[in-house]
Order: C-alpha cells, then sequence, then structure tokens
C-alpha cells in the first residue's frame, strides 16, 4: 500500500524541508549549466571548455526524497549513496559550496579533485559516499550498520539505492544480510523509473523493491516519493523504529526523473507526456501548494529560494577561484603498504 | 612462562595469528560462510568460541555482501578479516574488492581508510578442477590501493596475518589451498614486515624468485640443482604487492641470471613483472616459468600439465646458466 501524509503539513517542518530541497535543486540545476559540453556522450562531444566535466547524474525532481527521510538523520548516521547523489549529499549535511568545487575537480572539493560527481562524499557528516556502480552502496551500508549494532550504538546507517539496483544481486544479498543480522539499516528505494536509457518497469519481474523486500519478511513501506511530508512522516516512524533496535526496514519511494539519464542526455527516447504528467507532481511545487493551503506565506519559500540560489552562485565563485589540485596529490592517499612503489 | 616457540601447521599459525589480533583489539571481527566451524581449512578453529559469534560471524553465501560489508564494516571504525574460501569465489565480490575496497581511501580523498584483510586462498587444490584451482595473484597485484600477500610457510602465515591486520590497507591475503597441513616450529615473536622478502637460499650461480607452495618445488630443485654444482640464490617474495625489488635487484647483481618459478598461468603472470623489471634494470637473462593458459583439468594425468614440477625448474636453471 502506499501511505500518504495523515498528518496535516507543517508548517513547523516544511520551511526546512523546502529548504533542503530548494538548495538541492538550484545545485542541480547550476550543475545543469555547468556541464554541458563536458562530456562526450548521447550524441554530444566534449569540447573542452565545461567547468564540470565527465558524466553529471542528476536528481532534480526527486528532492523529496533525500529531504525527508535524512531530516530525521544526525551526523552520527551513516548514509551510502548513489551515481545520482548530490541531493543525499546536501540533505545529509554537507557543505554545497566544497561539492560545487569538488564538481569543478578543484583543491578544495571534498575529494581534492580525486572524485568528482560519482564520488562525492563527506565523511565529517557521515555521508560514506556517492558510487559509481549501481548497486555498490548497499552491501558497504549493511557492514556499516554491522559496525554501529556491534559498537553499540544507537546511529543507523541509510542506504540509498534506484529502483534499477533491484535486479543486482547485491540488493538482494544485503537486504538478506539486514535481515539475519537484524542490523540497524533504512533502506530507501528511489524509484524514478528509469534505469539509464531504458524504462525500469519491463525489465522489473513483479511489483518491485518494496515486495522482493517483503518476500524476505523485512517490512517495506511504499510513499509518494514526491509529497515531502508524506516521506518525512513515514521515513520518521520508521527510523525510530530502527534506532530502538527493531531491525531493517525499507522504504519505497516513488518519484521520477525529470533530466536523462546523465545531464547531457536530453532523454528524447521518452513519451514527453510522461515528462509533462510527472512535472504536474513537481515536489517543490506541491510543498507550496501544501504550505500555503495551510497557511504558510509563499513569500517565506520565495526567500528559502533566493537564498539558495545565492548560496550556489557563491559556490560556483568560490570554485572559480580556487586552485587546482597539486599534480602530486595524484600519488597520495592510495596505500600506505609500499607507499612511494608505483611502478 | 609463555613460550614463544611452538611447532604449528599452517592453519593453525593462522588461528594464532588471529586469535592474538582480537585478543588484542576488539575491533578485528571476522565475517564469512562457516566460519563459526572453523571454516573449511581450520583456518578459523576454535576462535567463535573463544570470541563469541558477534565477533566471528557467520554469514550466507553472499561473496559479494562479505566483501562489501567488510569495506562498510571498515569504514565504520572495524577491522575486518573478510573469509572468501577461496580465491575462485572471490570472483563473486570483485566490484567490492576492485572498485570499492581498493579505491575508496583515493576517490574520496582521504577521508576514510579501509582496513581490511581478505583471506582468498590459491593454488590448484587436488582433484577439485578449473573452479577451485586459479592462482590469481597477478590480477590483484595490477590493482593500486591493494597490498598482496602470499605466505608459503606457517611462520609467515603467522607473522604476515598479523602485519596485514596492522597496516590499514585492504590486504588481498592470498594462502595456499594444499598448505594447511604443512608444520614447522613458529616464533609467535617474530614480525615480519609486508614487502620483504626472505632469503631462502644463497648461491652464486642464479637467482630464483618464487612465492606460495611454489616455493616448495623450488627448494627441491635447489637440491637437485646443488648436486650438478649449480648454486642458487632462492629468493620467497611473501609479498607480491609492495614486492621487495631491492632484494630481488641484489641478488640478481649478484648471480647474474633470474629464474621466476609461480604456479600462476605465465601469460601476464606476476614473473612477468619481475623479470622485466630485473631486465630493464641489469639487463642480465632472465626466463619464466608458470603454467601453460590452460584451465586446470581433473583428471590426474590433465592436472599435471598446469603444473611445475622439480625437473621443469631445475631443466629451466640448467638452460638458463648454459649446462
Amino acid at each position: 500500500m502506499t501511505a500518504t501524509a495523515t498528518v496535516t503539513p507543517s508548517l513547523e517542518h516544511l520551511p526546512a524541508l523546502y529548504r533542503c530541497m530548494a538548495r538541492i535543486r538550484a545545485f542541480e540545476n547550476a550543475a545543469e549549466i555547468l556541464s554541458q559540453g563536458g562530456v562526450s556522450a548521447y550524441n554530444k562531444t566534449a569540447d573542452g571548455s565545461a567547468k564540470v566535466r565527465g558524466p553529471l547524474h542528476l536528481s532534480t525532481g526527486q528532492e523529496a526524497v533525500p529531504a525527508g527521510v535524512c531530516a530525521h538523520l544526525t551526523p552520527s548516521d551513516y548514509l551510502t549513496s548513489t551515481h545520482r547523489g548530490h541531493g543525499h549529499t546536501l540533505a545529509k549535511g554537507a557543505d554545497l559550496g566544497r561539492m560545487m568545487s569538488e564538481l569543478y575537480g578543484k583543491a578544495t572539493g571534498f575529494n581534492g579533485g580525486k572524485g568528482g560527481s560519482m564520488h562525492i562524499a563527506d565523511f565529517s557528516v557521515g555521508m560514506l559516499g556517492a558510487n559509481g556502480v549501481v548497486a555498490a552502496g548497499l552491501p558497504i551500508a549493511v557492514g556499516a550498520a554491522h559496525a554501529q549494532k556491534l559498537q553499540g550504538r544507537r546511529a543507523i546507517t541509510v542506504c540509498f539505492f534506484g529502483d534499477g539496483a533491484i535486479n543486482r544481486g547485491p540488493f538482494l544479498e544485503s537486504l538478506n544480510w539486514a535481515c539475519v543480522h537484524q542490523l540497524p539499516v533504512l533502506f530507501v528505494c528511489e524509484d524514478n523509473r528509469w534505469s539509464a536509457t531504458t524504462a525500469s518497469g519491463p525489465m522489473v519481474a513483479g511489483p518491485g523493491a518494496a515486495a522482493r523486500a517483503a518476500s524476505l519478511g523485512l517490512q517495506a513501506v511504499q510513499v509518494d516519493g514526491n509529497d515531502v511530508m508524506a516521506v518525512y512522516q513515514q521515513a520518521g516512524e520508521l527510523v525510530t523504529h530502527i534506532r530502538e533496535g527493531g531491525g531493517p526496514r525499507l522504504l519505497h519511494a516513488h518519484t521520477y526523473r525529470v533530466k536523462g539519464h546523465v545531464s547531457v542526455d536530453l532523454a528524447a527516447y521518452r513519451d514527453p507526456a510522461e515528462l509533462d504528467a510527472a512535472l504536474k507532481t513537481d515536489p517543490m511545487r506541491r510543498a507550496r501548494e501544501a504550505f500555503v493551503t495551510a497557511g504558510g506565506d509563499s513569500a517565506q519559500l520565495d526567500r528559502i529560494e533566493a537564498e539558495a540560489d545565492a548560496e550556489v552562485a557563491q559556490s560556483m565563485r568560490d570554485a572559480d577561484a580556487a586552485p587546482w589540485p597539486d599534480p602530486a596529490t595524484a600519488y597520495t592517499d592510495i596505500q600506505t603498504t609500499g607507499e612511494g612503489q608505483w611502478f | 612462562m609463555v613460550l614463544s616457540r611452538q611447532r604449528m601447521s599452517y592453519s593453525q599459525a593462522a588461528v594464532a595469528a588471529l586469535q592474538a589480533e582480537m585478543a588484542a583489539d576488539p575491533r578485528v571481527v571476522v565475517v564469512g560462510e562457516d566460519v563459526g566451524r572453523g571454516g573449511i581449512f581450520g583456518q578459523y578453529k576454535g576462535l567463535q568460541d573463544q570470541f563469541g559469534a558477534a565477533r566471528v560471524i557467520d554469514t550466507p553465501i553472499s561473496e559479494a555482501a562479505i566483501m562489501g560489508s567488510g569495506v562498510g564494516m571498515a569504514l565504520a571504525g572495524m577491522k575486518p578479516v573478510v573469509e572468501m574460501r577461496v580465491v575462485d569465489f572471490a570472483l563473486c565480490g570483485l566490484d567490492e574488492i576492485v572498485n570499492q575496497a581498493a579505491k575508496n581511501r583515493y576517490m574520496f580523498g582521504g577521508q576514510g581508510r579501509v582496513p581490511l584483510v581478505a583471506r582468498m586462498p590459491i593454488g590448484i587444490w587436488d582433484a577439485s578442477a578449473a573452479q577451485h584451482s586459479q592462482s590469481l595473484e597477478a590480477w590483484f597485484a595490477h590493482l593500486p590501493g591493494l597490498v598482496v600477500v602470499c605466505p608459503s610457510s606457517p611462520q609467515d602465515n603467522y607473522s604476515l596475518l598479523r602485519a596485514s591486520l596492522h597496516c590499514g590497507d585492504p590486504v588481498v591475503y592470498m594462502e595456499h589451498k594444499t598448505l594447511w597441513g604443512v608444520e614447522e616450529e613458529v616464533d609467535t615473536s617474530l614480525q615480519v614486515p609486508l614487502g620483504q622478502a626472505a632469503h631462502l637460499r644463497e648461491g652464486q650461480h642464479l637467482t630464483m624468485v618464487s612465492w606460495s607452495r611454489q616455493v616448495q618445488v623450488c627448494r627441491q630443485a635447489c637440491e637437485v640443482l646443488a648436486q650438478e654444482g649449480i648454486e642458487v640464490d632462492l629468493i620467497d617474495l611473501r609479498t607480491l604487492w609492495p614486492w621487495d625489488r631491492q632484494a630481488v635487484l641484489a641478488s640478481c647483481a649478484h648471480t647474474g641470471h633470474l629464474l621466476v618459478a609461480h604456479e600462476a598461468i605465465r601469460v601476464a603472470g606476476f614473473g612477468a613483472e619481475i623479470a622485466a623489471t630485473v631486465a630493464e634494470e641489469l639487463g642480465i637473462p632472465v626466463r619464466r616459468l608458470g603454467a601453460p593458459r590452460i584451465p586446470v583439468g581433473y583428471a590426474p594425468v590433465l592436472e599435471a600439465q598446469a603444473r611445475i614440477s622439480v625437473d621443469a625448474t631445475v631443466q629451466a636453471a640448467r638452460r638458463l646458466v648454459g649446462r
């Protein structure tokens, strides 16, 4: 069953959730523009002038899921992400400016320019990394949760993955493992209906992530992933349950990938009507409507958006001004044993 | 008084090393299939009784999750010993070791470390055929971020397993599938640093470099050669990455001839790296011995085709020194 918000959208909670979504949206919109011409793919050629190079996977339109889930987390909780991880990173509390710098490949980025968009991470807030391999975050999340249990910590791990990941073996292995060892992990399937440039529906046998979880006895809840209050409410219940030692849970959030697989992919392969329908359920638009309906002041949300835009603009100026990494750092942070023996 | 010298088998030495490390450091845990019952080779015998099921963790047959959860545990402050049973099965967790464990520290800009030891025994396991008999150490030596260890003796298995748990890097720890019963006196106070070769025999005519079970074959070949007046400088590499270039080059500069012998397939084997390095640096004659590029067959006569015999080693050495 699909849960929807049963509480009135809260005037108290919505601005913070909206701010989280607005920062993600502003970041993704800027990164999308900055990355044009930055990668040779989808009949586009890299022209060398783009500030942001390489494949850039945008989470535009999916902001409600990380915003609603991560609102319940603290820095001591862990999070593993996907190749589409900017939203998770910001929602977990990572610094926007350092993420932009990493996308530019600058020394001031989270990874000192070693990772870029696909390997965004901020361990200082428990964000254990985006990942270039679909479903690769699941076993890592399970291990992190296993450590938390062994260490007797009250912290939990949240594992984001997409609908494409449920067809990979590590999905089954990790869910089974989490159940067998009753680990403090929340699996969050961000079902955006697309696996790269292939529609997921015809590639998935059965009803999907929640049903597969249920087959293992892992309780799963489906939620409208574009309704930020619904995500917030459901995730809150699941996180509380897990934090109290109740074992793993899965949240299957239905959302939609508004952009192509990467930022230069115009997604010409899909029915424009599908996109039009999805845009009508845009999570920020819905949150705004809910906020105003509940008596909130629309201008407050305007200010939040303006602040997010300004923050992103500043992050671009900072990234522009930042130095490139020292080429010598190509040889650091590899391994300590045998350090210096690279040839 | 605790005696530091005890007679131990290769598997008992591993157990003793883990006992010492687990007693000293609560972060050390064991994760894998059948470890609670001691492992299929007895390489975890008694550890679950001593340290409990929370630290010697039985798992489903889920190599990707075993390896991947090891990465997650390591990032979260543990030091997991990850059991892959045999290297052939570790291939089911290859993304987790190659793209995750090995790359994590670098691609995240040094934010995290992945201190884990992944045990994945190599070698021909008698009559076990193609999927249980591979020696894939060169695959892992190729990958930045990983340490690769191939102990050939109980002493080295004890000391190198302990060193691996102290190094802070992801270690591909490759015991040999048929060395488990080999016994010798082990000095539990002896520390062996990673990356340091063992000089097993001194000779002036020829340098022989090997590792893992093939060292035994080389030792026998050296005896035969000695009777013919060919004195071999025998080096057990012990660690493939980082490998002890200094020791190998010093020996080769002295003998003027190099023979590298390994159980792994010769084509693109790690012997090629050593031979090429020595040829580049010293310009002396080099020769490689390794298995032909064939899968290991089941029948004894087929399996034998994949083995490098004492005789083949002796003949290669003779040719190299012109006898």
